[in-house]
């Protein structure tokens, strides 16, 4: 049943993945890196993080995908018109992608540790947002902080970037 | 036989490598962000696996990990949208996303 749902997840997901990388149109690019998105929250929930599956589906699913939906329709792109890679760009990346497939193959073969299956947790993980922010609030409350000041940053700098001339 | 951590390692690198295909092959601007942030992905798929595989003291998932990809996500929320704002002033000067076409910055 777990070995069935999660190869289910993670072909759909790659499927979505694949789609969303190599369709033609933005508009199908960004809605299959939704469903991507879904499934992987889906996978984050098979690794019992509930809380990072939907904040996953949240910010991600949620938030991101609605900026580059609305952003595609501002634009107002129209499908990418034909244009041949040359051949060197397509081998190129093909080699770069190809090495960087058969490094990872090897690394997982190469390690008898990686082979093994899921320990048994204490007890089922319900209290996950009280744990993930025990650890946030103590181990990590400072750069829980500075990450707060990020973000104004990132705020006031899109403000800036998206006036009509910049001084 | 149930999943194993180099099961979940694989899937994470294979979607890692479609992102870091979109990000090569792919010449819309907007479609190689889009990949960015599958490979971004695909780094917090592996770190979760690894918190659930390797329990930390009281047979707990290690929480650690998962603290970093909640961190991991706010930043590449920071970034979508601040790289989105630079993708929208970009078109407003040059009028497209193609990048063959955004050659401004070439040697």
């Amino acid at each position: 049943m777990q070995t069935a749902i999660f190869w289910l997840l993670s072909v759909l997901m790659l499927l979505f993945g694949g789609l969303a990388v190599f369709s033609r149109g933005p508009v199908n690019c960004a809605m299959s890196l939704v469903f991507c998105f879904v499934c992987l929250a889906g996978l984050f929930v098979t690794l019992d993080a509930f809380f990072i599956g939907i904040i996953q589906i949240l910010v991600y699913a949620g938030a991101v995908m609605v900026l580059f939906l609305f952003i595609i329709m501002l634009l107002d792109l129209k499908n990418e018109r034909v244009r041949r890679l040359s051949l060197s760009s397509w081998a190129g990346g093909g080699l770069v992608l190809c090495g960087f497939l058969g490094i990872l193959g090897k690394v997982l073969a190469a390690d008898p540790r990686l082979s093994m299956a899921k320990p048994a947790l204490a007890s089922p993980p319900v209290d996950d947002v009280m744990a993930v922010g025990a650890v946030l609030f103590r181990n990590f409350n400072l750069p829980f902080q500075i990450i707060a000041v990020l973000l104004l940053v990132a705020t006031v700098g899109v403000v800036l970037l998206s006036r009509k001339e910049i001084k | 036989m149930v999943p194993t951590l180099s099961n979940y390692l694989l899937v994470s690198g294979v979607l890692f490598t479609i992102g870091l295909g979109g990000v090569l092959l792919r010449r819309n601007i907007l479609v190689i962000f889009m990949g960015l942030e599958l490979m971004l992905n695909a780094a917090n798929l592996s770190l979760v696996a690894f918190s659930r595989f390797n329990l930390s003291v009281g047979d707990l998932p290690a929480y650690n990990a998962q603290t970093f990809v909640f961190f991991i996500i706010t930043v590449a929320a920071a970034e979508v949208a601040v790289g989105l704002a630079i993708i929208v002033a970009l078109f407003r000067a040059k009028q497209t996303v193609h990048v063959e076409d955004l050659d401004a910055l070439k040697f």
